[in-house]
């Protein structure tokens, strides 16, 4: 029925929301730490995910993943609905309600991921817990080719073990190692190569390079630019850093707080940036010519981050914002295309 | 010249970066291939396993505990075999019962066997004397330990398969599963185990004495088997719950993720990644839990519930030496150090071998 749409995106995501039930005292509190996300990634597509820590980027990859159970919204991989919890939305992201102010509901979809994990990946944060220390580089990229039964013999199985490793840049000689003998960023390559093991179409790649020497950061970037090229990979790169999202992203969100503020081009989004917040974000990318960064005015943003416990409400950035109105505490701005793609989610810019 | 531009600017008195001026020039050489590939050599491969029994191996007390161990476990195996007397039997002479080899000292004789040796025959020594039925009591020693340390292994055994099953299934579902699993383990924990396996061994001596019947734990006794049934009912909280805990910090590790973002099912999960995980503290625990069964054990015993006449174990060997404490000391004193050196053996062992597997304290 939607084909034109089945073709142009590998994945979908709509409304969706992840909040975590904390307990304080007596009372259980909502923690919002995704709240109300849509973005699209299209096949070979690059998609940088930018956000201060805590924002919630994690989570976003996570519950895209089904790592973790969404509260609701509705996610669509490779032309199949994974999940959706129901409510039905209309053309400006309103959620439809009937008379007495319940949403309606359409049809709840929650399918069996197991096969889809064969499609999708991730690359994790943090190179030193993601691997269990007690197996051995070998058994950790071979275990999803072990869960999905991706080789016959035993032959074919360290055969292709060994493809990985070379393709991830390990020397194959170190496939009986024990994890916890590695630098982080030959971990990160395990990490990498365990990813790729399934063949996927979609990525995750959470931070990959955070946690990693500077040196080394621009090795592992460039081998993700590499494996897209070669493989055809779509990824959802996750950063808190601007300059390396947009290094290697076609397109960028930026996040605040659990929502997504401005989405764009790469160069659209660090030429002509909209949103206060990324605003403040550009402004804090330390400039490498001293010439550019004496004359540059640095936006310094005042104030904390709300907690994600107890947000302010309509924009959650107005604490802030130096554009705040009353508008902006009444009502969370729709995420609106101000031409070309470029989606902005502020009343006053 | 770009190089002066950095060797012009001003540099800030408490910076830490590399001052670029202090190189004279900037034509440094390129790593060879060759100089690249040494980075790449690393040290031998040690696994988890081998590496610990490095650290053991130099822990002179764990190492003296596990010859003492095998030593003594070496001749509860052989020796029923050598000494020619058995537990269960008195002295005879010609025939009949030998009246005169009750009670004897360490290393004597009674006037029957040094007849015996007059006329030529060899005659095995008394190592520990005899009891006051005529038994010889070293080989009484020799079972008595035999029981007392599979009691232990058992029950060892019954405690962690239990508690392993029952902490890794609370730990790994949490929510609701482990509030219920954990609220057992509360009441479990509340019951008075003493009056629990006297009032059982009483309840049970009538139920299991017909059933047990012909079988080889009708040597044991019903006594034990409650025993036993009681060990695996109590003692395995603990362990249940240490595991849990265990558990419960190692599935937060962002590799039980991966594991389950590649698909993995939960039982090879648990299996593969979170058990190996906490081997080391399932081995220590084991190891302790060893000692504290043979001091249960010997504990019941002593007080008439263990096994029964005439197999004996090392806490009714003390029990009986009661009545002639005063004439034969030595029959309460030789139990009671062996009890103490296979309790302080498994003790200082599972010390070292916590010292030498728990990653935290490395
Ligand atoms: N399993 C969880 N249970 C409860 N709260 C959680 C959970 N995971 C994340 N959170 C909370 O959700 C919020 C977003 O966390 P998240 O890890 O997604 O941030 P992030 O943007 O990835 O940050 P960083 O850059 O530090 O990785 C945080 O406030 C965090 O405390
Ligand atoms: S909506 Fe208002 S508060 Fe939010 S960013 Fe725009 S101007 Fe600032
Ligand atoms: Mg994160």
């Amino acid at each position: 029925m939607n084909n034109n749409n089945n073709n142009e995106y590998l994945l979908k995501v709509d409304h969706l929301k992840q909040y975590f039930p904390v307990k304080d005292g007596f009372k259980t509190l909502q923690l919002k730490a995704v709240d109300d996300v849509s973005f699209a990634i299209r096949p070979g597509e690059t998609l940088g995910l930018v956000g201060e820590s805590g924002c919630g980027k994690t989570t976003v990859g996570r519950t895209l993943l089904r790592l973790y159970q969404p509260t609701a919204g509705r996610i669509e991989f490779d032309g199949d609905v994974l999940f959706d919890s129901g409510e039905q939305y209309d053309e400006s992201g309103k959620m439809i309600v009937d008379a007495t102010g319940k949403p309606i509901r359409g049809k709840k979809i929650d399918v069996d991921m197991l096969p889809y994990r064969k499609k999708m990946q991730m690359v994790f944060q943090d190179p030193y817990s993601s691997l269990n220390p007690r197996m051995t580089v070998e058994d950790i990229i071979g275990e999803p080719l072990d869960v999905h039964n991706l080789y016959k013999t035993k032959a074919e199985r360290r055969e292709r073990i060994l493809e990985l490793m070379e393709i991830v840049g390990l020397n194959a000689e170190h496939a009986m190692r024990y994890a916890h003998e590695f630098s982080g960023g030959q971990r990160q390559r395990i990490g990498i190569a365990r990813a790729l093991a399934v063949n996927p179409k979609f990525i995750v790649c959470d931070e990959p390079v955070s946690a990693l020497d500077v040196s080394i950061q621009a090795q592992v970037v460039n081998m993700f630019e590499e494996l897209q090229e070669k493989l055809g990979v779509a990824y959802l790169f996750i950063a808190h850093d601007l300059l390396v999202v947009h290094h290697i992203s076609d397109r960028i969100a930026v996040m605040y707080l659990g929502k997504v503020m401005e989405i764009a081009d790469a160069d659209d989004l660090n030429n002509n940036p909209i949103h206060p917040y990324t605003l403040s974000l550009l402004s804090a990318v330390p400039i490498p010519d001293p010439e550019t960064a004496r004359n540059s005015q640095r936006i310094i943003l005042e104030g904390d981050v709300p907690s994600p416990l107890n947000m302010p409400t309509g924009c959650p950035f107005r604490t802030r914002c130096k554009y705040a109105t009353e508008q902006c505490a009444a009502e969370m701005p729709p995420l609106k295309d101000r031409g070309d793609g470029h989606f902005v989610a502020c009343w006053n810019k | 010249m770009q190089n002066k531009d950095y060797a012009n600017l001003k540099r800030n008195m408490l910076s830490t970066q590399v001052d670029i001026s202090k190189f004279k020039d900037f034509d440094f050489e390129k790593a060879t291939d060759e100089e690249k590939k040494q980075q790449d050599v690393m040290g031998e491969s040690t696994t988890f396993f081998k590496d610990g029994m490095k650290r053991l191996r130099k822990n002179p007390l764990a190492m003296a505990s596990i010859i003492i161990l095998a030593i003594i476990i070496v001749a509860i195996l052989v020796l029923p075999s050598i000494v020619p007397y058995k537990y269960d039997q008195s002295m005879m002479a010609n025939g009949i019962r030998d009246r005169g080899a009750t009670n004897l000292g360490i290393m004597e004789y009674s006037k029957a066997e040094l007849e015996r040796i007059d006329a030529g025959e060899k005659v095995f020594p008394h190592i520990f004397g005899t009891d006051s039925l005529g038994r010889d009591y070293f080989i009484r020693v020799v079972y008595g330990t035999r029981v007392s340390l599979s009691v232990g292994i058992v029950a060892a055994i019954m405690v962690l398969i239990i508690g392993l099953v029952y902490g890794a299934i609370a730990g790994y579902f949490g929510g609701m599963v482990d509030l219920i699993m954990m609220r057992i383990v509360d009441i479990i924990y509340s019951l008075p185990d003493m009056l629990l396996i006297i009032l059982l061994s009483v309840v049970l001596d009538d139920v299991l004495k017909p059933i047990i019947e012909g079988t080889i734990l009708a040597k044991l006794g019903s006594n034990m088997i409650s025993m036993f049934i009681v060990f695996a009912l109590l003692y395995w909280v603990s362990m249940a719950r240490l595991i849990r805990g265990q558990v419960l910090s190692i599935k937060n590790n962002e590799y039980v993720l991966a594991a389950r973002c590649i698909g993995t099912k939960d039982s090879r999960i648990l299996t593969k990644h979170i058990l190996p995980n906490c081997l080391s503290v399932i081995i220590i625990t084991t190891a302790l839990q060893v000692p504290s069964a043979i001091f249960t054990e010997s504990y019941l015993s002593f007080l008439g519930l263990g096994v029964s006449i005439p197999m004996t174990s090392l806490g009714s060997l003390a029990n009986e030496a009661r009545a002639g404490l005063q004439s034969y000391p030595h029959r309460l004193v030789i139990p009671a150090i062996i009890i103490c050196l296979i309790v302080l053996a498994l003790n200082l062992l599972g010390d070292g071998l916590r010292d030498a597997f728990d990653s935290k304290l490395k």
